[in-house]
């Protein structure tokens, strides 16, 4: 077996060394009945050739390549360079642990330094952390700096957060002694009802927890909403599950946003049927010894030359424990490094470019759906690069299946999360749909009048 | 003179892209947004083109050791070879799927999780699992919150868990997380939780033991059958944490054992790559009293067609994004289908042969405080050393050789704490040996020359006090040459 160097001659020398003449002896602290359980059940080894068609025929089984996908929804489909593919594959990148030895992990370390300035310019905002499980468990993650922070057990959260998120929310809050407050949201826009926020910032609130672009993908009022919630002393965080709209719209931090957490994995990682993805958390320096999870700080070695380490580990569980800030240890640091090195490739231009992109092709899209009447875009201004398709009458399954039959996938029904929005389609466009896949999507919707 | 590349920012020059994608050229009038809403430039974003980006990574990733280019005895982290093939297979675009499409288009994908999921169960004897947790400490506190909800269901949640004073840190913080008080319980002199001392923290608040086995110490627990009966008596339930499951995956079940809840980290036990601090994956078995509280989504099957559930009326609700960290579980399930039951506890054998090899060649030269048997890590003192554990940990590293962990137990005093693996051959294991003499004869002879180690690496010894004081978490302009 290729995986295990040792030879018979080997073990033999080393169970003399040792003093022991059965390997069993070592194990002989586990109950013995228990022990050296049959593995009957168990499938026997493939070989490498044998495992890679296996693999290959698990693809072959999957048969959503075949379509056209328009699905976003928190997962968005863009261009990875080749070059992003072949650095982050490296060995010295990939098989490395946690870098707790400073000295043998500087290429890692300034990797993750650079990350966290990168995000930290893109959300405007001086603080960020070197990653987070993914945005659902960075949204989760807000909410509990929110609250540790304010020293309040009341947060509140928009109705139009991504319904996953606020999930995952309530996942993490069940057991701890912390509150959520629904947020309504405008029927008409799809952005958060002012009215609704403005009657629900109480002294006993300690923080608001909104999306933007949200759900719909609509854009919130990111600068009112900080207003009125600065002028309230109440923390705003913003999820952002969406990151390449960052570089297309004001910055969190210049709209007066204190704490922004999201999803990256648009920042140069696949789809991989959901995972893994990158979490981020990004925020004002007065909460830096509050954040949640690895935080990499610039130093001196010895002779005093620049390096990097890991700082700031006394909020962490290997030296807090259960007064720690958070339990993470383990993160995406990968993923971290391949939005590191897909940042550093796109630069400012590509940013924009693509950014811009990815809303040209989905205000075209609108565009051309606002000249039919059997169909409509629910939410029609403000948005990034997904929009909200009201079939009207028609049913969501019969068109998703009518969309099928002409090879594509035409997006998420929101059915799924939301029961007031029967026949509802969330539709995503990126960089990646050429002019074509989106006139044959427009005009396959218009053969169904 | 600094050996580390520029930074990025210092090298950047406005106009450089390394990027080039065909974009639809449609015309500025359709943008939809107002334009308050929208963003100028990105102040100081770096602009770099294709070669200088290569160049740069090129370049850090060479500033790294890892698992290929070196021997890594990382205690209670299992350095072990992560194979070539799987990052080949987690490659393949047909498993790329978006995770909302149909699931008629991804029955491949869903069968690789289940097949994983059946699996663990026949591997560690448990009802069920769930393969959302992203890495070992969100496993936790998962299990965790499944106890609470089960024993809550049981019409008390309790309030205290009990773990040892060897368990990792993010034993603790899990527990807390999940509403609990943490009571330490103190390990005995053979290094285990002592069965009587149990007994008497056992009374109707403690809701669970949380206990790493084999610990961290590298010990079996070998009352564990004892102490899950007193546990089960008392109404309690037992948490394995399964982050050492390398020392005998194969040999011995956690559920034929007495295990409630267990967690395994695919990122240690089953040879995915560690990423330099993730993704990982962090799967729960569960008993099958507890299998109806497991987060969503779960998968079942009909017989032919496999299916979604993302609401269950029991459960604990969800914990992650979409179906967690599939591209980790891809490569443990190529790891598991290439090991087959013919290679299978050859892992927990070698690894346990390594370290106990380890143990003998170094025990007449370094204190350990513990005797128990070793399975696969064994922890030495810097007691009676004129140096201290990080003086030769640091001195390791002009050797090529990652140090092991250090400080950790916290039980035991300059703890180094060695995990060769399985997949390490003898010429390491005796290199490694031969190494740590030279050290202790150094030590011996010139400690002041440990104490300014290492002398070989990209950087000298750095000053992580002075990083926590001048906090400096990104680049600046101001400091622009």
């Amino acid at each position: 077996m290729r995986y295990f160097p040792l030879t018979d001659n080997d073990r033999e020398e080393m169970k003399k060394v040792i003093g022991i003449n059965d390997i069993r002896e070592l194990f002989s602290d586990i109950p013995e009945d228990k022990s050296y359980f049959p593995l009957d059940n168990i499938p026997s080894m493939l070989h490498e050739d044998e495992l890679i068609d296996k693999f290959e025929n698990y693809g072959k089984e999957n048969e959503f390549s075949k379509y056209k996908s328009f699905l976003g929804g928190g997962a968005y489909n863009h261009f990875i360079p080749e070059a992003v593919k072949s650095l982050s594959m490296k060995a010295d990148f990939l098989t490395p642990y946690t870098p707790y030895q400073p000295e043998v992990s500087q290429g890692s370390l300034q990797a993750m330094f650079e990350y966290q300035t990168m995000m930290s310019m893109l959300t405007g905002l001086p603080v960020s952390n070197s990653s987070l499980y993914d945005g659902g468990t960075a949204a989760a993650e807000g909410v509990l700096l929110m609250a540790r922070k304010s020293r309040k057990k009341k947060i509140l959260a928009a109705s139009n957060i991504h319904p996953e998120y606020l999930e995952i929310i309530n996942s993490y809050i069940q057991n701890l002694d912390i509150i959520i407050e629904q947020v309504e949201f405008d029927e008409s826009s799809g952005k958060i009802n002012v009215e609704d926020l403005k009657s629900k910032l109480a002294d006993d609130i300690g923080g608001f927890i909104f999306q933007s672009p949200n759900f719909f993908g609509v854009v919130e009022e990111s600068s009112l909403i900080s207003d009125l919630t600065s002028d309230s002393g109440i923390i705003a965080t913003q999820i952002v599950t969406e990151a390449f709209s960052l570089p297309f719209l004001s910055s969190p931090g210049s709209n007066g946003i204190d704490i922004v957490v999201g999803e990256a994995q648009s920042f140069g990682l696949p789809l991989a049927y959901g995972g893994p993805f990158l979490g981020f958390i990004s925020a004002k320096k007065e909460f830096v010894r509050q954040m949640p999870g690895r935080l990499v700080g610039e130093t001196v070695d010895s002779n005093g030359n620049r390096g990097y380490v890991l700082t700031l580990s006394t909020r962490e569980q290997h030296i807090k424990r259960e007064k720690a800030t958070s339990n993470i240890c383990t993160n995406q640091a990968w993923c971290a490094l391949r939005a590191s090195i897909y940042l550093t490739l796109l630069g400012e231009k590509g940013l924009k470019d693509i950014s811009r992109s990815n809303h040209l092709n989905t205000a075209y899209f609108a565009k051309e759906i606002s000249k039919m009447d059997h169909v409509e875009i629910r939410f029609k201004e403000d948005f990034f690069n997904e929009v909200v398709l009201d079939l009207k009458d028609m049913n969501v399954d019969k068109f998703i299946n009518k969309m099928k039959e002409n090879g594509i996938l035409p997006g998420i029904p929101l059915e799924w999360f939301l029961k007031d929005f029967k026949n509802h389609i969330l539709v995503n466009i990126t960089e990646l749909h050429r002019k074509d896949d989106i006139d044959s999507f427009i005009t396959a919707i218009g053969e169904l009048k | 003179m600094s050996k580390l590349p520029e930074l990025i920012f210092n090298v950047s020059r406005p106009g450089k892209t390394g990027i080039s994608v065909r974009l639809n050229q449609f015309p500025d009038d359709l943008i939809r947004i107002d334009k308050s809403k929208l963003r100028e430039g990105i102040e100081d974003f770096p602009s770099l083109s294709e070669v200088e980006t290569v160049r740069h990574f090129s370049n850090l990733s060479r500033l790294n050791h890892s698992v290929d280019n070196g021997f890594y005895p990382l205690g209670s982290c299992t350095m072990k070879y992560n194979p070539k093939v799987n990052e080949k297979i987690a490659g393949i675009e047909d498993l790329s799927a978006h995770p909302y499409s149909p699931v008629d288009l991804v029955q491949g994908n869903l069968k690789i999780i289940k097949e994983l999921e059946d699996r663990l169960i026949e591997l560690t004897g448990m009802d069920s699992f769930t393969l959302t947790p992203s890495a070992g400490a969100h496993g936790e506190f998962t299990g965790m919150m499944i106890i609470r909800k089960y024993l809550a269901s049981q019409g008390n949640p309790r309030k205290i868990v009990l773990i040892p004073d060897s368990a990792h840190g993010t034993n603790p913080a899990s527990a807390h997380f999940a509403g609990y008080e943490v009571k330490e319980i103190p390990s005995n002199e053979d290094g285990i939780i002592d069965l009587e001392e149990l007994k008497k923290h056992l009374d109707e608040d403690v809701a669970a033991l949380m206990m790493t086995n084999p610990n961290t110490l590298g010990i079996f627990e070998k009352n564990i059958v004892k102490i899950s009966e007193a546990l089960h008596q008392n109404g309690s339930l037992l948490y394995m944490d399964g982050a050492n499951m390398n020392a005998f995956l194969g040999i011995v079940r956690p559920g034929d054992i007495g295990a409630d809840v267990i967690h395994l980290n695919l990122h240690k036990t089953f040879s995915t790559p560690h990423g330099g601090g993730g993704p990982g994956s962090g799967p729960i078995g569960v008993c099958k009293e507890l299998t109806k509280f497991l987060p969503v989504p779960t998968i079942s099957s009909d017989g032919s067609r496999l299916s979604v559930n993302y609401f269950t009326k029991d459960g604990i609700g969800r914990i992650k994004n979409f179906y967690g960290n599939f591209l980790v579980m891809v490569r443990a399930l190529a790891y598991l289908m290439t090991l087959g039951k013919e290679n299978i506890n050859r892992v927990a054998e070698d690894a346990v042969l390594n370290a106990n090899y380890i143990r003998k060649e170094l025990e007449e030269y370094l204190d350990l405080p513990y005797k128990s048997k070793t399975l696969h890590e064994v922890v030495f003192s810097d007691s009676g050393l004129n140096v201290k554990t990080l003086d030769i940990a640091k001195r390791l590293l002009d050797y090529n050789i990652h140090p092991f962990t250090i400080y950790f137990p916290l039980i035991i005093h300059g703890a180094m704490m060695i995990e060769p693996t399985e997949t390490e051959s003898k010429e390491t294991l005796d290199n490694f040996i031969s190494v740590m003499k030279t050290i202790l004869k150094e030590a011996e002879e010139n400690p002041e020359y440990l104490k300014n180690s290492p002398y070989n690496t990209p950087v000298s010894r750095l000053d992580e006090v002075h990083a926590a004081r001048k906090l400096k978490l990104r680049w600046e302009k101001s400091e622009e040459n």
